[in-house]
């Protein structure tokens, strides 16, 4: 009898304990030299699927005839475009953005369409701005590929995946109940303990990711506390779970830090925080005033933006499908060769930045040494 | 025990598993038999192969020297020698020596009437080591998931496939293993402690014996484990210990594929409070 119910046990527990695993068939794929631990394993039935690109709502017209600003009235940014392209567009944000009920009236007032009153339309106007800007001088980032609405809504008026300042604690002052802003297990973080809003310190204002010295010893030129480390650890979880991809996908642990270990998706990641950190400082946060209260998080700002926005759990969002021929006019003003080498924004820019990558960090490294893949 | 120069040896006939009487001797103290004539070849080979495959490397520095599996693309097929063939056969040549240094214990357990424990115990070093370079290989479908043979590269080996999984500390496993070889050490020590304890009493006083140690321990926590169960304990917590590195390994890759902390959602998703 005791055996039979410590046999019973055993084999319940395993199951429990088996019953959260992958048991899948496994790919594989090395990200550096063989025998260093550098790969990406996935479970096939895991992956995550890359959403169906919707067909275009009809084909899309050539830029020719009489300008949107000639036809309609209070165009403030695409006035330069086609009736037929501005028209296209338009059909195009009902598909991508508009929900299916609204269409058209999310955004504008039927009886008078060039009406700013409805906040949607604000906020669209910006989101336009937002996505020429990122496409025009993120190309370290985002490459030809570029965004469109439909990367981040995916048909949606509001993406599926946003962050906003984080709740808190209810009484900072107590030892009772406070967190602290970590050891909850938070799918932000990965469920790890780690601090679980690492987006208000890496995807608004400026702080760096500076843990690792480049001294053996400490130096009083470099502290830099554990917790802080930590929130650093708990952003990389969040860009891990958005792309799909664990920490080797971009670094060698053999340092973390140092650019030449890493691959060039350390680069483009690199450029990718400093993208998000811009569309959120500069098009989503002014818009706080804009903003209805239930398009705001607990503490009154606005949604806003990080890698699962678009990522969606894979390294390329949308399975690296390019939109952006649908709709050319998000390209945005062309930025000059010349520009681009002074600022992230050719998509030479990574290249140049992994050749020397002093000029990242504000530290001496040694440029990359070409390494068999 | 030590032998010492005036200790006679007595050498015990017969035991042998493979070749009978034919590799029953001794080279000075040393029992040879089938499996040490095995170990010494596969041994001195996959030392050789060791020392020419860095002959060919960019480095002698003893640190540096890497001697790596090969490339995934290979999966479970052989591999040029400078890609990872080398590898592949110091790998058979390592399971061979290990295998028949265990097997060259029996042999002497057999000669002389002993338990298997040592050549079970040994086993379970060599179970770890075959699940890193065969088990889980073999799971995963590429040579190319073993670690390399070299010191610095055999520890980021070790640190990137912990990080393949974000966080290898939530690995339940591991967390076992690493609690294993904490008690390990911890027994150790308080074993050790006690012998020496009873052994060196302050001058002028008679050595104690095992009774003063079970009646320290039944003092201090109310229990003693005895002076056999003590090493049975040891030997329970020190395979313990190898046994839950071993697995914690083969569960990465074959058992799960994202972050370790990941793996825990199944108990915040237990029907009871979710």
């Amino acid at each position: 009898m005791t055996r039979s119910l410590t046999i019973a046990a055993i084999g319940g527990a395993t199951l429990t304990l088996l019953a959260g695993c992958d048991l899948g068939p496994k790919d594989s794929v090395q990200t550096g030299y063989r025998g260093a631990g550098l790969a990406q394993i996935v479970d096939r039935s895991r992956v995550a699927e890359a959403t169906a690109i919707p067909p275009a709502p009809y084909p899309l017209p050539p830029d020719e005839g009489p300008r949107a600003s000639e036809t309609y009235q209070n165009v403030q940014v695409l006035g330069g475009l086609s009736t037929e392209r501005f028209n296209h567009l338009m059909a195009e944000m009902n598909q991508w953005v508009a929900p299916p009920e609204a269409g058209c009236n999310y955004c504008h007032n039927p009886e008078n369409m060039a009406s700013d009153e409805k906040y949607t339309k604000i906020v669209a106007r910006r989101m336009i701005q937002m996505t020429q800007r990122i496409n025009s001088t993120w190309a370290s980032h985002v490459k030809q590929t570029g965004v469109t609405c439909y990367t981040c809504h995916r048909g949606k008026p509001v993406p599926d995946f946003k962050w906003a300042l984080a709740d808190g604690t209810p009484n900072p002052r107590s030892i009772r109940g406070n967190r602290r802003g970590q050891n909850a297990p938070d799918p932000n973080v990965g469920y790890a303990s780690l601090p679980s809003d690492p987006f208000a310190a890496y995807f608004a204002g400026k702080a760096n990711i500076r843990v690792a010295s480049d001294n053996a010893l400490p130096s009083a030129d470099h502290v830099v506390s554990i917790k802080d480390a930590e929130k650093s650890y708990g952003l990389m979880m969040h860009v891990s779970s958005a792309l799909g991809v664990n920490c080797t996908y971009c670094h060698n642990s053999q340092s973390f830090r140092a650019w030449n270990l890493s691959r060039g998706q350390r680069a483009t990641a690199y450029y990718g925080i400093r993208m998000v950190r811009q569309s959120n400082d500069e098009y989503i946060s002014p818009l706080q005033s804009v903003f209805p209260a239930n398009r705001k998080g607990p503490h009154g700002d606005p949604y806003k933006v990080n890698c699962t926005t678009c990522h969606q759990g894979l390294s390329k969002p949308l399975g690296g499908v390019s939109m952006i021929d649908q709709a050319p006019v998000l390209r945005g003003p062309l930025v000059t060769p010349a520009a681009t080498e002074a600022g992230p924004a050719g998509s030479g820019a990574v290249l140049d930045a992994l050749a020397n990558p002093g000029a990242m960090t504000g530290k001496n490294e040694p440029a990359p040494t070409p390494a068999r893949q | 025990m030590a032998l010492l120069s005036f200790e006679r040896k007595y050498r015990v006939r017969g035991g042998t598993l493979i070749g009978g009487d034919l590799f029953d001797f001794w080279v000075g103290p040393f029992y040879v038999g089938f499996f040490g004539v095995t170990t010494a070849i596969s041994a001195i080979l996959g030392t050789a192969l060791i020392f020419y495959a860095a002959s060919l490397g960019p480095t002698w520095n003893p640190w540096l020297i890497n001697i790596a599996p090969p490339d995934l693309e290979y999966g479970l097929a052989l591999a040029p020698l400078r890609e990872g063939g080398f590898w592949q056969i110091i790998t058979i040549c390592a399971i061979v020596a290990f295998t028949s240094w265990a097997l060259r214990e029996v042999e002497i357990c057999r000669k002389l009437g002993m338990g298997y424990h040592v050549p079970f115990a040994y086993g379970f070093a060599i179970f770890a080591y075959v699940s890193l370079v065969v088990i889980r290989p073999l799971m995963l479908g590429a040579w190319g998931h073993g670690f390399p043979y070299g010191i610095f590269s055999h520890l980021d080996w070790v640190s990137n496939t912990g990080y393949q999984y974000l966080h290898f500390h939530y690995n339940p496993a591991h967390m076992l293993a690493v609690s294993f070889f904490f008690m390990t050490g911890g027994a150790l020590a308080f074993h050790g402690a006690l012998v020496l304890s009873s052994v060196n009493p302050g001058k002028g006083q008679e050595v104690k014996s095992p009774e003063y140690e079970d009646a320290f321990f039944r003092d201090s926590i109310g229990y003693s484990v005895g002076t056999l169960g003590i090493h049975r304990l040891g030997l329970l917590l020190a395979l313990s210990a190898g046994f839950w590195s071993a697995i914690c390994i083969i569960i990465s890759g074959p058992f799960w594929t994202r972050g370790w902390p990941e793996w825990w959602t199944w108990w915040l998703n237990l029907p009871i409070w979710s």
